[in-house]
């Protein structure tokens, strides 16, 4: 029963004070009554001793006259005291002299002789107690008193003390279960709250409640404040955590609505790049062309070449402005992800090369079936720029080789297209993606310096990677990954 | 050029805040040899005056009507797309011709423009010759070949 664990703390402590106190009090019942019944055959012993030593000094006189009624009469004095169921006085030749009996049935019979010197002698028998004295008179013996005493009332008295004992313990008992419920609140019951208190926080995930108790042992005081610093611990965690995360999450709003803003205030001002520096332009290119029509004759032909270049340089400027707004447009516009088959594209564009310019002789070399998944409007502006660019910086070369296809970097396909062209100084390489970046003049290879800027914008979009490598007069080869 | 039944030739409105753009675009008419009589407007408000017949255009026969608008984007006062907007909102000049010959070529103004209900969208190239080009096209196209709603008299 104590040994199963699914006993709870308040039943085994009330079992054990039960056991302990119960223990006790049997084990002091025990002593005591065993000391009762030992102090109360002492009295006895002394009192039958007395009462034959009372006999034996007012019987002499009898014995000494041979009186035997006398004698007997002294004996049936002792009708007043009812544990004595015998006496009687014998002779020293074990004749009876005198006797009294409560029983009248009762045959006497002679003692035990005395020891030489020993002047009395007492013992139990058959639950009855026995005394002999001797009846001196100058040192010579002339008779013997032998009483018999019962021992009913020594045993009434032990099973009376037994029985308050029984009455007793059930009444220490009743109270130790009585008190041991107390205990259980002084005790149990703190430990009870503390699990009560455990099971909310684990299942609640409260932080903020908190054990108390008033009453309780040290130890369970103990108990309680570290449970509680812990609960305490465990709550400023949180609430340090949730503080961070409420401040990560404002500093997210705020970084969101800066990069609102900037977006907002990008776009205002690509905006008023588009009408506003546009708009002179229109007029510095507009009235050139207006002087050379109405006032051509007046001027002479350098006057011509020189608003010429006016109208050039001006042509120039609108086509970096227009490059360059339609760079921010590619990071502005919504990206739509679909199944894009680059192979067919390439085999498009190259076409259109061809036909725009029939008299270069260029291979294509273009693999078969490479398709992605990616915005195909954007990714058609890559390999635009790509596969225009290897058409543009291979046209120096009598006969060139363009290729496009597949290759594993970093165990994921990347793309490239190769040309066989003027490729670039490697040195430079890092510059070639930059916005307005050229490694070559403009009258060697016309352009804005836009077009790689815009790939790599457009593959960064795409979460890719795009890289180069040439060398000059080698050509170039230009790797990306979506 | 164009012969309709109405009493005054065929009026073109240019609103034009940019006075080389609007000398530009009447050298370009000029050149495609368009004879119309051209009402330039200076900005929005002004713009909705002269159609509304308000302002300083106040007493303006209102049924008559441009044969066609060139509206201007970035407008003083009332911007463009507030401009065609009111036309749109207005039974006289819900059906007016309206072509957007802006420097934008922001997709937004596009969207807009063609949801406000513009009936087309020209880029102004900055080359003057192609300038001059998209100015005959569209001469060509909205004095000559497009059939302009009979004037109508309330």
């Amino acid at each position: 029963m104590f040994g199963t664990k699914t006993i709870s703390i308040s039943r085994k402590l009330t079992l054990m004070n039960m056991l302990v106190s119960g223990t006790a009090l049997v084990l002091a019942c025990l002593a005591f009554i065993v000391f009762d019944v030992i102090s109360f055959r002492e009295a006895r012993m002394r009192n039958l001793s007395t009462q034959a030593q009372v006999i034996a000094s007012n019987t002499v006189s009898a014995l000494l006259f041979d009186d035997s009624q006398s004698a007997h009469n002294t004996l049936s004095a002792l009708q007043a005291a009812p544990n004595i169921l015998s006496a009687e006085i014998f002779l020293p030749d074990d004749q009876l002299f005198a006797s009294y009996s409560r029983d009248p049935s009762w045959q006497s019979q002679p003692p035990l002789a005395l020891k030489q010197g020993q002047a009395e002698s007492s013992w139990t028998e058959n639950e009855q107690m026995l005394l002999v004295r001797k009846i001196e008179v100058d040192g010579k013996t002339i008779a013997t008193v032998f009483i018999r005493s019962d021992m009913k009332d020594l045993h009434r008295r032990f099973l009376r003390y037994v029985l308050i004992a029984g009455i007793v313990l059930a009444a220490s008992l009743l109270a130790t279960l009585l008190l041991s419920s107390f205990v259980r609140r002084a005790v149990a019951q703190p430990i009870i709250d503390l699990s009560d208190v455990a099971k909310a926080v684990s299942k609640d995930k409260n932080y903020s409640v908190r054990a108390t108790s008033t009453r309780g042992p040290t130890e369970v005081s103990i108990l309680f404040d570290a449970f509680n610093e812990m609960l305490g611990q465990i709550q400023s965690n949180e609430i340090e955590l949730r503080n961070a995360r409420d401040t990560l999450e404002q500093h997210v709003i705020e970084r969101t609505a800066e990069l609102a803003a900037a977006n907002k205030e990008l776009e205002a001002f690509s905006y008023s790049v588009s009408h506003d520096l546009r708009a002179p332009l229109r007029g510095i290119d507009g009235f050139s062309q207006a002087l050379i029509e109405d006032y051509g004759d007046r001027l002479d032909p350098t006057g011509i070449d020189y608003l010429k270049r006016v109208r050039s340089a001006t042509q120039h400027m609108s086509h970096l402005i227009d490059d360059l707004l339609n760079l921010s447009q590619l990071t502005r516009t919504e990206m739509r992800r679909e199944k894009v088959d680059l192979s067919a594209l390439a085999q498009t564009i190259a076409e259109g090369l061809q036909r725009e310019d029939p008299a270069r002789s260029v291979e294509f070399v273009i693999a078969r079936h490479l398709s992605i998944q990616g915005d195909a409007p954007l990714l058609r502006i890559v390999m635009v720029n790509l596969i225009g660019n290897a058409w543009k910086y291979s046209s120096a070369h009598a006969h060139s080789r363009i290729e496009f296809g597949t290759t594993q970097y970093q165990n994921r396909p990347a793309y490239f297209v190769r040309d066989d062209g003027a490729g670039f100084d490697p040195r430079y390489a890092d510059r070639l993606f930059g916005a307005f970046q050229r490694l070559h003049a403009t009258n060697e290879f016309p352009g804005t310096g836009i077009g790689l800027a815009t790939v790599q914008r457009i593959i960064l979009r795409h979460g890719g990677q795009v890289w180069a490598e040439g060398a000059i007069e080698r050509g170039a080869t230009f790797y990306f990954t979506l | 050029m164009n012969i309709t039944n109405s009493a005054e030739p065929d009026v073109i409105l240019l609103v034009e805040d940019n006075p080389d753009d609007e000398a530009l675009t009447l050298r370009a008419l000029r050149k495609n040899n368009v004879k119309n009589k051209v009402v330039v407007a200076r900005d929005g408000a002004q713009a909705l005056d002269y159609l509304f017949g308000t302002g300083s255009f106040a007493g303006r026969d209102t049924t008559v009507l441009p044969q066609v608008v060139f509206l201007d984007l970035k407008l003083p006062k009332v911007d463009g797309l507030s401009v065609l907007r009111e036309l749109r909102a207005d039974p006289r000049t819900r059906m007016l011709p309206v072509v957007i010959l802006t420097s934008s070529s922001e997709e937004q103004d596009k969207i807009s423009g063609y949801g406000l209900g513009a009936n087309s969208y020209v880029r102004k190239p900055v080359d003057f010759e192609q300038f001059i080009d998209a100015i005959q096209h569209l001469g060509l196209y909205w004095l000559i070949l497009n059939e302009a709603l009979p004037t109508r008299r309330i």
